[in-house]
């Protein structure tokens, strides 16, 4: 019974993150928001290891406000970093439930993304962290954390969402 | 390339394509340039006691800075003295001593050589034949607490060098209640493939804003204020970019000896402080007149300037704690170090408006600032084309007036005074004759 049941919680939580990969992989921005709750919070820490969004740096962290900022941006004509928008691939693997006490759900999983823009393709790789919640419009991401393994190398603009 | 060549490329109004995109003249700035004029290097903070180090550029030239067990601070070639290489790998740390990982050649944070295997071996003592130890850069010196050095033996004194622009770091360590700044929260490493001259020639360049920027304004435009949140202070530069024209127009723009200049009158605290209604800021007001009395504490919040530009090397905001050394890597790669700072004796919701601030700015991903990489990269790639030559530089030229202390103030703020100055300096430093 118990068996069963996170058979079907695992699935469930694999096929959001999949969901996710897949709406970020199409360009589909505002339904990606969507799958976001109203206080998410969206990093990208800078440092490995990093304790702490507040007091260090971050190459992302974004409130659900300035999420909402960028995505808005990234869709105007004139986001010049995005036009021509990027293409990608996020392929995501060995998705581990690594918490799932009461509504939340805390998940591990790894991305290699490959992305394409304007004669160049650049190869991300990361250690990402959702924390997903059950709202009344199903399981939500509440944070998401993406390590990204060069977060601390010299980089060119980051303009895809990881 | 000789002098005569060298001069022709730089004209009252425009500038020849080539000092973006030639490598041959890319390796003459380096000795030129990068080889003479005081370069900033970091901050004391970064070295706050003795055995504490950090590792950097100058130029292409890899250097240890280190805090020596006398208290004074050394500037080492990162090279070693054996048969050449890098003695230290780590960005920063403390230690007693700096050991090559190749034959195990051991040197104080003096750069002293202590150590070396089978030292019988050498027919003199090999310290003697390299020197003593790691190569030192033969000038040093700081202003406020901000690291410079030199790799030229003789030169302008740093005061000389900075010259009014003193002011500035002025600026930036007297907000501070404590009188003292520091070092915090990380360091974003941004590249661009382009020339390093074009992120010195934005960052006081106030007519790009409204369009490089444009979809940032208008995203932001949408969001209602949110006073106190953790995003505010990001919107609200956001939304700053998108100032009408009369605001850049009246913008103070000063310019200065050495290729220096900075921005003022622009932003104000009451526009731009996510924090001011908060209970935080009139704390900070408050330490800040502990230290400097009430007049003086509104004497240092009322000074508004934005960003300072040291050439060749460095841009940094006194107001908002950010500071950025532009690494020279080819003729069309650049990396761009910034850094944050935490006033000293502020409530610690100063520090963290500072790092919303940098991410927003200075973020690697920042909705701002990668469209500013952008364009460098198609200026890059369009000054690559030989169709056209030159590169125009007239806005508000004959206009600039002579202002204090031997600086030229732009007729307006979005004149292009500070562009024509640096190149006024570059021209100086590459035909200058040592
Ligand atoms: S190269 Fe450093 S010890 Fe030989
Ligand atoms: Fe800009």
């Amino acid at each position: 019974m118990r068996a069963a049941a996170d058979a079907e919680l695992r699935s469930e939580i694999e096929q959001l993150l999949y969901h996710e990969a897949w709406l970020l992989d199409r360009g589909r921005l505002d339904e990606w928001l969507g799958l976001y709750t109203d206080d998410a919070t969206y990093w990208i820490p800078l440092q490995a290891n990093q304790a702490d969004p507040l007091t260090t740096s971050s190459i992302v962290y974004d409130d659900r406000r300035l999420l909402e900022v960028r995505v808005r941006q990234f869709q105007h004509p004139r986001a010049h970093a995005r036009v021509p928008a990027p293409r990608t691939v996020h392929q995501i693997g060995n998705v581990r439930v690594l918490e799932a006490d009461g509504p939340d759900a805390r998940v591990g999983s790894t991305l290699v993304l490959v992305e394409y823009r304007r004669e160049r393709q650049r190869v991300w790789g990361a250690v990402v962290e959702h924390r997903l919640r059950r709202t009344a419009q199903g399981l939500r991401i509440a944070a998401k954390r993406v390590d990204l393994v060069n977060s601390e190398a010299e980089l060119d603009g980051v303009v895809c969402l990881l | 390339m000789n002098v005569q060549s060298i001069k022709g490329l730089v004209q009252a109004d425009r500038v020849h394509r080539a000092v973006y995109t030639d490598p041959q003249l890319f390796e003459l700035e380096l000795d030129r340039i990068f080889g003479r004029a005081w370069l900033v290097l970091g901050h004391e903070s970064q070295v706050a006691h003795p055995g504490d180090f950090f590792t950097t550029r100058m130029g292409r030239e890899p250097i240890i800075v280190t805090r020596h067990t006398d208290g004074s601070v050394r500037v080492l070639v990162n090279r070693c003295a054996h048969r050449g290489a890098r003695v230290c790998e780590a960005a920063d740390g403390t230690t007693a001593e700096f050991v090559c990982a190749y034959h195990g050649w051991t040197y104080g944070t003096d750069g002293r050589l202590a150590g070396l295997p089978l030292p019988e071996g050498y027919a003199r003592p090999a310290a003697q034949s390299i020197d003593g130890g790691l190569a030192r850069v033969p000038r040093v010196d700081a202003y406020r607490g901000f690291l410079f050095a030199s790799l030229a033996a003789h030169g302008p004194t740093l005061a000389e060098f900075l010259g009014p622009l003193r002011a500035s770091f002025d600026d930036f360590v007297e907000r501070a209640p404590e009188g003292e700044v520091e070092v915090a929260g990380g360091v974003f490493k941004h590249a661009y493939r382009g020339n390093w001259k074009l992120v010195l020639e934005n960052h006081n360049d106030t007519v790009h804003p409204v369009f490089v920027h444009a979809s940032s304004i208008w995203a932001a435009r949408r969001e209602p204020t949110a006073e106190g949140a953790y995003s505010e202070i990001g919107v609200r530069q956001m939304l700053q970019n998108g100032a009408p024209w009369e605001v850049w127009e009246n913008t103070g723009l000063w310019v200065a000896g050495h290729g220096h200049s900075w921005m003022a009158d622009y932003h104000d605290d009451s526009r731009l402080v996510a924090a001011l209604a908060h209970p935080a800021f009139a704390e900070y007001r408050a330490a800040l007149e502990r230290r400097l009395g009430r007049e003086g504490a509104a004497r240092v919040l009322g000074e508004l300037r934005w960003n300072s530009i040291v050439y060749p090397n460095c841009s940094f905001m006194s107001q908002f704690r950010q500071l950025r050394i532009v690494h020279p890597i080819a003729v069309d790669r650049t990396v761009v170090y910034a850094y944050s700072f935490r006033l000293k004796g502020a409530p610690e919701r100063m520090f963290r408006d500072t790092v919303a601030f940098s991410n927003v700015v200075n973020g690697t991903a920042s909705p701002v600032l990668t469209d500013d990489l952008e364009v460098y990269e198609r200026t890059q790639e369009g000054l690559g084309a030989r169709g056209s030559d030159w590169v125009f530089l007239g806005r508000g030229q004959g206009g600039d007036l002579p202002d204090r202390d031997g600086t030229l103030r732009g007729r307006t703020g979005t004149s292009e005074v500070h562009i024509r100055n640096q190149l006024a300096a570059w021209l100086e430093y590459m035909t200058a004759e040592s």
